[in-house]
């Protein structure tokens, strides 16, 4: 017999071992999030889909459902703390969605716009990052990662590279490349590659294209992302 | 009556420069809404120095470096809110040449034309309805709370209304063939990414139907006001220059492509049909110390005898014909208010704007006809280059973008021209010949100061975008003695 918890109010039943994001997805719930990807295993890191779990804060795609808990996800209070996780994010890099190729097909954008972001209300830090254009079929635009590491995750578990990793801490993390140079152009990852259209954001895109897509018909242009879901559901359309 | 250049060129700098005094206004974007203009008296009143300072950051030409190639169409436009089409598309151009395309598809071609041709109509609409008709309908003199498009509509909301609506259908035009009215993504490298289907095609020519007449208004409006005192359109803020445009193969007026001619104030040919990726071998740059726009100027004749106006004024000057019936007929009516050579008149550029604008209107008509335009190859691609030089024929005049990129595809160098920066010598010689003209040993009033604005104006710059007596032009007028004292300061800010 289905165990269920209650999702503001509503029964999701759910699986032995399943997560409360699992069980919400299953369900054609939508809890916002950014480093998840049911493709591979959940990281916990972005801390956007932080829900309260019978009134303590936890990360849905890590913690564990439980049989008859309540769960809060769509409240003024859980949206204002992803807005202001949402806004760290965008001033510590620098996403300037106007000049941004992926702006229409960008979860973060497209998460800004859901939990109601309309500017940044922290001071920009403006970090200079350049771009690393080396490799012939991908350009990583630095500037624009926000730690998720799904391409960490996967390059490692779907494409069994470990072409990137963070290194770092704090502040100071940020996405290495393993190659000689610790450029994208003498690593291995290949056009193929899962690692290369994993990316939720505008950090690895394709070279010599842009903006192919017309302004009207990408991939968030119509819905909200909680009803076109991720990037990664729309692979050759968001690409 | 126009002065000699050397007389009006003596107000550049007085004679002790140790005692001009420098005064900056905060330049928040690239070329609009901030502008200064500063004149040095001495204890006599006369002018000894006048300036028209943008106080503006040029900071594209480096932050772009580092920058993929494929985005400069879309992130150079930002340069400006009312001609970002022309920034697009000029990159567009320079990006097509580095990926090795020097000709469009036919849609592709056509799709940009329509788009740049709905920029052009947007935006000299928007000049002359909401920006230049107060002065030219109520008179430089006016009450300031009067003298702006508020009045107008009061008074004439007729006129008012066909401006706004001409304007509208300038930005559907845009939003039709780039996704959005302003700052959209029409142009890919080697094309475009829309293609226009028949029922976008049928929706704009449904718009259309009032959009020529209305046009034809503009220009005859712009006639009768201008003629309303002839004496003082030949010679208000009247200079002699050389002119530079971009015009076709045939010598007709065209606005997206083309090789350069320059023409003398004689209207003799200094060169022509130039291919513009060669237009540091014509055109070279000039650097002033209380400037932060430089000063381009024909390398053949030097620094000061080079400069040279660009813009309508130019354009309709330049071309041989307007291959459109309506346009041809006004610009031959244009030519022959010449006493010889080129059209000078400053405030002729409104009616050279308006003869455009009606060209504009002319040259949609034909393109919604063209079933070419609803074609289905819309991009191409050929092999890479590392230098692309995108040249057309801006709103404000003609627009040079370079770019030169490595092996990976990001920008090593970018040189912009802008269409203002072309005008700046020009500008600047206007307001010295108003200056001269109204101003020596008299109080300033605040008509005095708007003859100034007035002159400005009529070039269009992009800082006129917010020059208006609305109050969004912060504009300060300073007078200062010949001991550096401010003696008076009159000023506009954008919170007016």
């Amino acid at each position: 017999m289905l165990k269920h918890f209650t999702l503001d109010g509503k029964r999701i039943p759910f699986a032995e071992g399943q997560t409360i994001m699992d069980a919400a997805m299953a369900a054609g719930e939508y809890i916002p999030h950014l480093c998840h990807n049911p493709e591979f295993a959940p990281h916990g890191s972005c801390r956007v889909c932080t829900v309260k779990l019978n009134g303590r804060r936890v990360a849905a795609c890590t913690a564990p459902a439980l049989d008859g808990a309540e769960v809060e996800n769509d409240t003024d209070e859980l949206r204002d703390e992803r807005r202001t996780l949402l806004q760290l994010l965008f001033i510590e890099g620098n996403h300037i969605c106007p000049a941004c190729d992926k702006s229409g097909n960008c979860q973060l954008q497209a998460l800004a716009y859901y939990c109601g972001m309309t500017a940044p209300e922290f001071t920009h830090r403006y970090p200079l990052r350049p771009l690393d254009a080396s490799h012939p079929d991908f350009v990583i635009d630095f500037n624009r990662c926000i730690l998720c590491e799904l391409c960490v995750r996967a390059s490692r578990d779907a494409d069994g590279k470990s072409v990137f990793a963070i290194h770092g801490r704090g502040i100071q993390a940020h996405l290495a490349i393993d190659s000689p140079s610790g450029k994208l152009g003498d690593s291995k990852l290949h056009k193929e590659d899962r690692a290369a259209s994993v990316c939720p954001v505008g950090a690895i895109l394709p070279k010599h294209t842009g903006y192919a897509v017309p302004i009207g018909e990408r991939l968030y242009d119509r819905k909200p992302i909680s009803v076109a879901g991720d990037v990664s559901d729309h692979r050759k359309d968001s690409s | 009556m126009t002065t000699p250049h050397s007389t009006i060129d003596q107000l550049e700098t007085a004679e002790n420069p140790a005692r001009l005094r420098r005064v900056a206004i905060e330049p928040l974007t690239r070329v609009e809404g901030h502008g200064k203009v500063t004149l040095l008296l001495d204890d006599e009143n006369r002018v000894r120095q006048a300036r028209l300072h943008i106080v503006e950051f040029r900071g594209f030409e480096k932050f772009i470096q580092g920058r993929p190639y494929w985005e400069l169409p879309v992130l150079v436009q930002r340069l400006c809110g009312i001609c970002p089409v022309s920034h697009h598309l000029a990159a567009a151009k320079a990006v097509d040449q580095l990926v090795g395309v020097d000709q469009l598809p036919p849609a592709a071609e056509k799709i940009r034309r329509l788009m740049h041709l709905g920029q052009h109509l947007q935006s000299h609409a928007l000049h002359f309805f909401h920006l230049s008709s107060p002065d030219l309908l109520f008179g430089y003199d006016d009450a300031v709370a009067h003298r702006n498009i508020i009045g107008v509509l009061a008074e004439y909301p007729d006129l008012a209304k066909q401006g706004v609506m001409l304007r509208r259908f300038g930005q559907e035009v845009i939003r039709i063939t780039s996704g959005k009215r302003v700052h959209g993504t029409g142009a890919i490298p080697g094309g475009v990414n829309k293609r226009i289907s028949r029922q976008e095609r049928d929706y704009l020519a449904q718009e259309y139907e009032p959009i020529l007449d209305w046009a034809r208004g503009a220009l005859a409006l712009a006639k009768k006001l201008l003629f309303a005192d002839t004496e003082n359109t030949r010679n208000f803020a009247a200079i002699t220059t050389n002119m530079l445009s971009l015009v076709r193969t045939d010598g007709a007026l065209d606005l997206y492509h083309g090789g350069l001619r320059a023409r003398d104030p004689d209207g003799a040919t200094l060169f022509d049909h130039f291919d513009y990726r060669n237009y540091g071998d014509q055109i070279h740059e000039q650097v002033k110390p209380w400037s932060y726009m430089k000063f381009p100027y024909i390398r053949a004749l030097g620094e000061n005898a080079g400069a040279y106006r660009v813009g309508p004024l130019a354009r309709v000057n330049n071309c041989d014909y307007i291959d459109t019936p309506l346009a041809e007929s006004a610009r031959r009516e244009f030519r022959a208010f010449a006493r010889g050579g080129a059209v000078q008149s400053t405030l002729a550029y409104h009616w050279a704007r308006m003869i455009e604008l009606l060209y504009c209107a002319e040259r949609i008509g034909m393109l919604l006809n063209d079933e070419a335009l609803m074609g289905s190859e819309i991009h191409t691609r050929g092999e890479m280059r590392n230098e692309g030089i995108g040249v057309l024929e801006a709103p404000r005049g003609t627009l040079f973008h370079h770019y030169q990129i490595d092996d990976d595809g990001l920008v090593t160098r970018a040189n912009l021209i802008v269409s203002t920066t072309n005008n700046n010598r020009a500008m600047n010689q206007s307001i010295r010949q108003v200056a001269n003209d109204l101003f020596d040993g008299r109080e300033i009033t605040e008509p005095l100061l708007n003859s100034i604005e007035v002159a400005i104006r009529a070039y269009d710059p992009c800082l006129s975008c917010a020059t208006h007596a609305l109050g969004k032009m912060p504009l300060q007028l300073e007078l200062v003695d010949a001991n550096g004292a401010t003696r008076q300061v009159l000023r506009r800010d954008s919170t007016e």
